[in-house]
């Protein structure tokens, strides 16, 4: 008796089974028809009500708390000036590797990565129209950050500048430049340094830069990684740190660390961009410029250097002048890298500069 | 009486290292998740899990672990069952290949699915003719999960089957009877417990994949971030008390299918 009524119950459970299946099959089927509609939508929306839009942010790893903010205040502002309801879904992972899954098919209607050279990868892929950097102001880059020191409290290892976090006995916490947009502006903001120091003496400056690696205790995948690593998992005395990111770990743990600013830090400018490709394809070209476009407006530039960017307008920029150090001495990317091609180049390619000091 | 004594030491050596090693390894880390997690009282645990992110999280590891489930156990009844009652070329290979699964990097398992169903995969102008959506979409993080589990139930099954060996079965068959009503009254009552136990395992490992899912799943939120994905996002974003609370219900999930798990067992050597 016992054995057939189990048996019945399998039979079910294998009906109940094969219709879910079906249903999923049913659903995907329904997805694709969704799809072909919303291509013919664009053209009748210019004069009716506007249906709701949904755009996809793929962003780099700091900006979890920014993007939060700022697509409140955008999808208000898109609702009274066009009436229109937007959602934004947001990811965020080490900028190299989010780029990455752009390129293999994580559709992203705009892209708000770490630097230049990732969204440049996507005009390689072919997603991207040359000439996006354009396309915004400022270089597309609606705020900029640079590179300062995390330390914990009272500094115990006396870290004043980068000389000094290359001493034996300072365990360094910095992401893995081959995947984060973050490590390569820590990489670069030392080379800076490293350069000035041995008046531009190439040579040196490897040196000076493999004895820093050499004091890495944790290569993360991107820059959120290192800073859990440092401050939740307590690895390190240094973290090398976007500056928002120092100061959001403050922000947290007001009690634990203090910022170290060093005597020479890099402009780090990270960039946006429409993806084409997708934006075409779903007809978000529209909104997705009107994203992008509000990251320069005065709200947003103040909600910006509300989360420690440093805004991209020079007179918001001032009136946050207590938060940030206006002095600092910054390299830059154009001026002293020869830009991005010619620092990937360089610097982070296989077998390039990076890899020569890491291997060794 | 001295040989005795020291077998007895021995004794409660090993079961004394024994239990110290389950404690540390694994009951401190699992007391430390639950009771992290109420750290902050019970509104922060409630907010943390009726949070609409962690719903949709919760929503798509279900559905991720029903549909595994149900392709994972036909799929694991069939293959048992051919590969244990005919005989033919190539069975050892096949028998050797449904347990890759189990021998891969699950980061691996996601990648391959990129490589052939991502924008320049090699199945992409087929897919994005169509209008469909893979990888980085709800269907890849299903494929990625039925990858990864593919090999439990048929794993518990084949032995069992090889066990009983044809002879019921053939005498069914000379008699008459369909494969359905051989299969039905002949061999789904001998491995039922089996195939029980295989589910169970299998929908475990379900609920907490995570290498795999990772590479495929392109972290957005609400769409595409299953509950392990989501527990990885909240310790990022410094909300590690809410990290805890939805580790919490991994872990109570876990829990109450190791209940299952041992209930089965317990109904298996009551039929011996």
């Amino acid at each position: 008796m016992k054995k057939v009524s189990i048996s019945a119950k399998l039979k079910k459970v294998l009906i109940v089974g094969l219709s879910a299946v079906l249903m999923v099959g049913a659903f995907a089927g329904c997805g694709s028809n969704d799809k072909k509609t919303a291509d013919k939508e664009p053209s009748e929306t210019k004069n009716k009500v506007l249906e709701p839009v949904e755009i996809t942010n793929v962003s780099y790893d700091p900006t979890r708390e920014l993007y939060e903010n700022y697509n409140k205040i955008f999808t208000e502002y898109w609702k009274n000036e066009t009436g229109q309801d937007v959602t934004i879904t947001q990811s965020h992972g080490g900028s190299g590797k989010q780029a990455r899954s752009v390129l293999e098919g994580n559709e992203a209607d705009v892209v708000t990565l770490a630097l230049e050279q990732d969204v440049n990868e996507l005009v390689t892929g072919g997603l991207i129209k040359d000439g996006w950097i354009k396309e915004f102001p400022k270089d597309s880059a609606p705020y900029t950050s640079t590179i300062v020191f995390l330390v914990r409290k009272d500094n115990p290892k006396g870290i004043k500048d980068w000389d000094d976090i290359v001493k034996d006995g300072v365990e360094i916490i910095t992401p893995d430049p081959k995947t984060s947009g973050g490590a390569r502006w820590n990489f670069l903001a030392a080379w800076g340094f490293a350069l000035d120091k041995f008046s531009g003496d190439e040579a040196k400056a490897q040196d000076f830069l493999k004895s820093l690696y050499g004091n890495v205790t944790v290569l993360d995948s991107g820059a959120r990684g290192s800073t859990t690593t440092f401050v939740e998992n307590g690895q390190g005395d240094v973290l090398l740190a976007w500056e928002n990111e120092a100061f959001l770990s403050i922000k947290e743990h007001p009690e634990d660390f203090e910022i170290v600013t060093p005597s020479i830090s890099i402009l780090a400018q990270p960039s946006v961009a429409i993806v084409d490709e997708v934006a075409d394809e779903r007809g978000t070209q529209e909104v997705a410029k009107g994203y992008l476009d509000y990251l320069y407006s005065d709200d947003a530039q103040r909600l910006e250097a509300d989360n420690y960017y440093r805004p991209s307008n020079e007179d918001i920029l001032k009136e946050y002048g207590d938060t940030f150090d206006l002095d600092l001495r910054l390299v830059n990317i154009e001026d002293d890298f020869g830009g991005w091609a010619k620092a990937t180049d360089k610097f982070f390619a296989d077998g390039a500069i990076f890899d020569q000091i890491y291997k060794q | 009486m001295v040989q005795d004594k020291g077998n007895k030491i021995a004794k409660y050596i090993l079961i004394g290292l024994g239990a110290l090693f389950i404690i540390v390894m694994l009951v401190i880390p699992l007391v430390t998740v639950l009771s992290y997690s109420l750290r902050e009282g019970w509104k922060v645990f409630y907010d943390a899990i009726s949070d609409p992110y962690a719903i949709d999280a919760l929503k798509l590891t279900l559905l991720a672990t029903v549909v595994t489930l149900i392709v994972n156990t036909f799929f694991g009844i069939f293959a048992s069952w051919g590969l244990t009652k005919f005989k033919f070329k190539g069975k050892q290979i096949i028998t050797t290949l449904i347990d890759i699964p189990f021998s891969i990097s699950p980061v691996i398992a996601g990648l391959v699915f990129i490589l052939v169903f991502g924008r320049i995969g090699w199945a992409s102008p087929f897919l994005s003719a169509h209008h469909l959506k893979i990888v980085f979409a709800v269907p890849g993080i299903i494929l990625a999960t039925i990858f990864v589990t593919f090999p439990f139930v048929s794993r518990e099954l084949i032995p069992l089957m090889q066990s009983q060996g044809n002879e019921e079965e053939e005498a069914a068959a000379l008699m008459g009877a369909s494969w359905l009503r051989i299969y039905r009254k002949i061999t789904l009552p001998h491995i039922k417990w089996g195939l029980l136990y295989g589910v169970i395992l299998c929908t475990a490992r379900a609920m907490g994949e995570f290498g795999a899912v990772s590479v495929v799943s392109g972290h957005l939120r609400g769409k595409t971030n299953t509950l392990p994905l989501h527990v990885e996002i909240l310790f990022n974003e410094f909300h590690l008390t809410a990290a805890f609370a939805v580790s919490s219900i991994l872990v109570v999930m876990a829990i109450i299918i190791l209940v299952l798990r041992n209930i089965v067992e317990v109904r298996v050597k009551k039929e011996e």
